[in-house]
């Protein structure tokens, strides 16, 4: 029982990743209905940039929220030099763009940072304060970090007039220019926030995973996962698919598949949800009166 | 004095052109319709005077030469558009619906009056305020797109065929308040619609548009009086 419940807590830890990075891939579907397949790579490469930081001498804290600061001016640029021009083009230049992105990031992390593999430390203590014989210290630091992005996320888009009129503009853009609000700014606001919320996962991920330009590889296809079995649509949906996806994986490989085949499983979640409930959880079948 | 002028207006959707050198006025308090069957261009007029369409030509709103400006420059100007479909962000509350109306304002205490205002206007709209505008009726839904617009405090409220889809009685309601916004707050419309009958009441000024030109003008009165048009769009 006590292994059982150890499997299910590191489960939630890896989960909480997944869940930021699935919450990063929903917020650019949801205003552009495009599957950023970069998003990994620049949370990698973020995480690298976190790190020259801490490398530099900046403390670790410092070096996290200037992180997420860089990475979203870096998703705001992604999105006015590399998508705004392609932002009315048919899907299939969106993904070659993404796809280009993605390597483009890859090849630079190399070249820039090199491929050696880099430790990248945690900020966290290596006890756990509570529980602390099913749950690490870096484990409960990166739940509760995902838990505080999630709030401030949520608290963003519920509160704000920017968070309203970027919903807006990503229901029904058309109207939401029509009362004022610049549509093509708040998708480049999308995708800066989409960057910095990837960015907390790749240094949340950088201590377990160690700090290559891979890191994100396999990160993004459990959060891909997590983002379809949630609901693709739907940001809640996008959290409790990721910690679902980090629980089934975990448990999974513990005591049915072993740990070199944990991978499958989210390729398997990926076709099951697909083919068995395409809209995921929670995603909703859209439902008016005409 | 003219609040609206339109010289010589083009306009293109690609490389199809929809209008020709169209000109019309609007008085400054008044009321304009337009008027015109199918595919005439009545849509893309209104369309014109937001930029949301390719545009060539002079359009002057409120002193300001606003062609080539960005539509949320025109928002700013206090030009606001219930377009065609009504434009309702149907996933959003009816709160959120009327807030976005009022996006572009700074004033925070003066947009929570108004939102009283469209409540006192449209108790219904009260009664639902927290929900999602996609599940109201579409009396409902019409009556919150016009709030939504009149959050702007706009000089100049664009209607893109109000009476679309609603049941006659609904369609009455609508009109008797589209009048006594106009003489109570002042604010001056476009309305676009295919119910000449019904626009030709409310408006003092009418234009006639077939296949992207103008092709009859007036004070509405005349234009209801003209054989053609009554015979053509009146039905009588």
């Amino acid at each position: 029982m006590d292994g059982f419940l150890l499997q299910v807590f590191s489960g939630l830890a890896s989960g909480s990743i997944y869940a930021l990075v699935a919450l990063a891939l929903v917020m650019i579907y949801q205003s552009t209905h495009h599957i950023n397949l970069a998003q990994g790579e620049m949370a990698m490469f973020a995480t690298f940039i976190a790190w020259a930081l801490i490398q530099a001498g900046v403390s670790y804290w410092i070096a996290f929220f200037l992180t997420i600061g860089i990475a979203f001016v870096g998703g705001v640029l992604v999105q006015r030099i590399f998508i705004k021009p392609v932002e009315r083009a048919p899907v299939l230049n969106n993904v070659i763009v993404f796809v280009g992105l993605l390597v483009i990031f890859n090849a630079m992390a190399g070249w820039i940072f090199d491929h050696v593999v880099k430790s990248f430390d945690s900020p966290f203590p290596t006890q756990s304060p509570v529980l602390n014989s099913y749950i690490s210290g870096h484990q409960l630091g990166t739940v509760g970090v995902t838990f505080g992005v999630v709030v401030v996320v949520y608290s963003f888009f519920r509160f704000t007039p920017i968070g309203l009129a970027m919903r807006a503009a990503a229901q029904n853009p058309d109207s939401a220019a029509l009362v004022g609000i610049r549509v093509s700014w708040m998708l480049a606001l999308g995708w800066g926030l989409a960057a910095s919320i990837g960015s907390v996962a790749g240094m949340m991920a950088a201590p377990v995973l160690f700090l290559d330009p891979n890191l994100m590889a396999g990160v993004l296809l459990y959060g891909f996962a997590a983002a379809l079995l949630g609901g693709i649509d739907n940001a809640f949906g996008a959290i409790v698919g990721g910690l679902l996806v980090g629980v089934i994986e975990n448990i999974l490989g513990a005591y049915v598949i072993g740990n070199d085949l944990k991978l499958t499983v989210a390729l398997v979640l990926i076709v099951g949800t697909l083919t068995l409930m395409p809209n995921g959880l929670f995603g909703k079948n859209v439902v008016t009166r005409v | 004095m003219k609040l609206l002028e339109v010289k010589d207006l083009n306009a293109w959707y690609g490389s199809t052109q929809a209008l020709f050198g169209v000109s019309f006025e609007l008085e400054k308090g008044g009321i304009t319709t337009i008027l015109g069957a199918n595919g005439a261009g009545k849509t893309t007029t209104l369309r014109a005077m937001c930029q949301t369409v390719k545009t060539s030509g002079d359009v002057s709103f409120d002193g300001h030469t606003i062609s080539g400006e960005s539509t949320d420059k025109i928002v700013r100007l206090g030009m606001a558009h219930v377009p065609d479909g009504r434009g309702t962000f149907t996933g959003l509350t009816v709160e959120e619906n009327l807030r976005l109306g009022a996006y572009s304002r700074t004033d925070k205490d003066g947009v929570a009056e108004d939102m009283e205002r469209m409540f006192e206007r449209f108790p219904r709209l009260k009664e639902r305020i927290h929900q999602q505008a996609g599940t109201l009726s579409g009396g409902e839904q019409q009556m919150l797109a016009i709030s939504r617009a009149l959050m702007l405090r706009p000089n100049l409220l664009l209607l893109d065929e109000p009476s679309f889809g609603l049941a006659p009685l609904v369609v009455q309601e609508i009109f008797d308040h589209l009048r006594a916004i106009n003489e109570t707050d002042h604010v001056s419309m476009l309305l676009v619609e295919q119910n000449a009958s019904l626009a030709l009441n409310l408006a003092d000024q009418a234009y006639l548009l077939e296949t992207g030109k103008v092709v009859l003008s007036g004070p509405a009165a005349e234009i209801r009086a003209d054989e053609s048009v009554r015979k053509a769009y009146l039905g009588y």
